[in-house]
């Protein structure tokens, strides 16, 4: 088995592992039957951001599968809209497919180049979140490998327990082979999109929040200008939307679907280039860009959904040492500590290159799955600007006081206390995951550094 | 498990009451550290070392094991008791050493054993030892605390120099030797420092203190560097000493 580094999409906290590549459940059945004392991980694409899929000195299972399709890895059947699909293909694959037929995904998040065994390990949401919920919640099964060998078929009617502990699991209940999930109908590959700027926090969160209009969009987010201060401080760009209809396209053909990738990033970027004064100005350029008024406009699904794909390895603007990207959730009422939040990283002139809020809908069946009813506000920073654990220490109690947590699939540095107090339902989960893995096998450096585990961590 | 803004969860400091050592704990403390093993001859004296440390981190556990740094045979379980009381370990300071200063070794080898053991074959395993757990662990970091008496070995302090020039040699070929295992060593080259181990001693140019030595050291952690010197200016100055004739070096009053 060769060994190799890994690292998070955030490119921090390398590690090595032995990695077997494949997409074949007789190998990867193999390699856990193999596995030394620090187990084995699976990863996807890597695009989680910290240390969720690697396995520092155990064995990690890379399993995605470059679209060599031959129908087996992704069945649909459209009298349904239930696509069969293994575990390795990414949404991109899905949508490649599905976008052309009339089918949409029901979730995806900011990136299209998550596998479908990601997108439940970390039970990924979407713009859609406070109308659709959770991956998870639009799985109907999945067939799951267990340390023991056995492989099994779960589903939230026959199997709740494991299923919902394996929604949201971050890998550590078992090796997710196949799923069966729920696509949306769509009549357009065009998302019809209101984009409307915000002066100010207050005005954000006024937009957003649920007594408003906000449920009557399929889609809704809104990009906030961190480095603005005084009157301006939180200003935004709202963009809501849904799938546009056939009668409001005029194209011929209104399933078009085209994601090709634009530009690469280089492969060697000077430390520092994503610093206060360059994100300021793309701050200013990007909420002057945005129409002052509400307007009504139609985007395609790569330029809605997945913009930062455009740019190929665009994690590597922010150098050699990386970035992390901070997500957390506060209940609804609690939108004190989200001004709170945004002035500390303010005054410590923290830059983040995307901050981005959003209303999240109610909470689903998996003990670890992130959403919750509440406020979500993600934000990525240079992982190496100075006093960054003290501050981050500082935000994470902040969180943490008002009854809110932190997103495991992008955590970077959380202690184990932050999960402890953030998920309620951890004990449940720990007892599940005991229950589909008694010996202990599936490991991660995200488990290890939060004590997941229970003693069992090496 | 070391995080993504370059915080070590599990910190070790063998020498647990050496001034540098105890003055880059200080540096690199922080939050979201949650152990620190010191290893040490004198348990009491490392412990109020530390103080002012695991005071300021109550939530940070702080465990001691006692060693004696000569006993080089021990060092494999050393690292095995450390790994029992705090597991993986993510950095590593070796800190231990003898100076003798003054010492005449005509007259009392067994002080020269000593010094070599502890300074050279102690470290020596040490850090073998050290390497072979942080490569079952596929990551971790090796500080050791080195010197620039290594660079030249000088008339004054010979077989202190001689140690490490020793244990300098040794750490950066094993440095490369841990190539691609996600392990690494960092080689940390102070020159005059101010400490308990130096007191009372001639002072010489470009002399540097604990605080000094460790801010750079937590600074170099971060980042890819195998050697660090402190000042940094020494780096050119030894340049220049290593390669005197022997005629002149000798000469000089060093």
């Amino acid at each position: 088995m060769p060994q190799k580094r890994l690292s998070g999409w955030g490119r921090t906290a390398w590690t090595v592992a032995d990695v077997v590549s494949t997409v074949d459940p007789d190998v990867i059945a193999d390699a856990v039957r193999h596995s030394g004392p620090r187990g084995v991980i699976a990863r996807g694409l890597g695009r989680s951001y910290g240390a969720a899929a690697q396995n520092a000195g155990g064995t990690v299972v890379e399993m995605f599968a470059e679209s060599h399709n031959d129908g087996s890895d992704l069945i649909f059947d459209p009298s349904t809209g239930i696509i069969d699909v293994a575990a390795s293909v990414s949404l991109d694959a899905i949508l490649r497919f599905s976008v052309p037929r009339g089918w949409f995904v029901p979730v995806t998040p900011g990136t299209r180049f998550v596998t479908v065994g990601g997108a439940i390990a970390s039970d990924v949401h979407g713009k859609n979140h406070h109308v659709d919920g959770s991956f998870g919640q639009h799985v109907r099964s999945m067939t799951v490998l267990l340390s023991n060998g056995e492989i099994v078929e779960l589903s939230p009617e026959s199997t709740p327990a494991w299923f919902w502990a394996t929604v949201g699991g971050m890998g550590l209940t078992g090796i997710v082979l196949r799923a069966k999930v729920a696509m949306l109908s769509i009549e357009s590959s065009h998302v019809r999109v209101e984009t409307e700027r915000l002066p100010h926090f207050d005005a954000v969160c006024e937009a957003m929040s649920g007594d408003g209009d906000d449920d009557g969009y399929r889609y809704s987010v809104c990009w906030v200008d961190l480095l603005a201060t005084g009157q301006s401080m939180g200003r935004g760009v709202l963009t809501r939307g849904d799938h546009a209809l056939a009668s409001e396209d005029s194209r011929e053909d209104t399933l078009a679907y085209d994601p090709r990738l634009r530009v690469a990033a280089p492969g060697w970027v000077p430390n520092g280039l994503l610093n206060k004064y360059s994100i300021r100005a793309f701050n200013e350029l990007w909420y002057r860009k945005a129409p002052a008024q509400r307007h009504v406009d139609f985007e395609t699904i790569p330029a809605f959904f997945h913009p930062l794909d455009g740019v190929n390895n665009w994690n590597r603007l922010y150098g050699s040492q990386g970035f992390i990207q901070y997500q957390f959730i506060v209940p609804l009422e609690r939108t004190d500590v989200l001004r709170e939040v945004i002035a500390t990283f303010s005054e410590a002139h923290v830059a983040s290159f995307l901050a981005v809020l959003k209303r999240m809908g109610p909470q689903n069946l998996a003990p670890l799955s992130f959403p919750t009813e509440g406020w979500t506000l993600t934000l990525d920073m240079a992982a190496g600007i100075k006093g960054l654990p003290e501050l981050l220490s500082r935000v994470d109690n902040m969180v943490l006081d008002a009854g809110g947590r932190h997103y495991l699939a992008k955590d970077s540095h959380v202690a184990p206390s932050a999960v402890r107090r953030g998920y309620k339902r951890l004990d449940e989960w720990l007892d599940v995951r005991e229950q589909m893995d008694p010996s202990g096998t599936w490991r991660s450096d995200l488990s290890r550094r939060l004590g997941l585990m229970q003693g069992k961590d090496t | 498990m070391k995080n993504g803004v370059g915080v070590h969860q599990n910190i070790v400091l063998c020498g647990g009451t050496s001034d540098i050592g105890v003055a880059i704990l200080n540096e690199i403390v922080q939050p979201g550290v949650a152990r620190v093993v010191l290893v040490s001859r004198d348990v009491e004296r490392a412990q109020q070392a530390t103080e002012s440390v695991s005071e300021k981190y109550p939530d940070v556990d702080f465990f001691h094991i006692r060693w004696d740094g000569a006993d080089a045979e021990s060092m494999p379980h050393v690292v095995q008791e450390i790994v029992a009381v705090a597991g993986d370990i993510d950095v590593a300071i070796v800190a231990q050493g003898l100076l003798n200063e003054g010492r005449d070794y005509y007259a009392n080898p067994a002080d020269l054993i000593e010094m070599a053991n502890v300074n050279f074959t102690g470290t020596m395993t040490l850090l073998y030892a050290l390497a072979a757990q942080m490569r079952s662990q596929g990551y971790g970091k090796i500080v050791l605390l080195s010197s620039v008496a290594g660079e030249r070995v000088r008339r004054a302090n010979a077989a202190y120099g001689a140690t490490k020039a020793g244990i300098d040699g040794f750490a950066l070929a094993l440095d490369h030797d841990l190539a691609e295992t996600g392990v690494s060593i960092l080689v940390v080259r102070p020159g005059f420092v101010e400490t308990k181990m130096t007191a009372g001693m001639k002072k010489a140019p470009f002399s540097t203190d604990a605080h000094t030595v460790a801010r750079a050291t937590a600074r170099a952690l971060s980042g890819n560097a195998k050697i660090i010197w402190v000042p940094g200016v020494l780096r050119w100055m030894f340049l220049v000493l290593k390669n005197l004739p022997l005629a002149v070096w000798r000469r000089l009053p060093v």
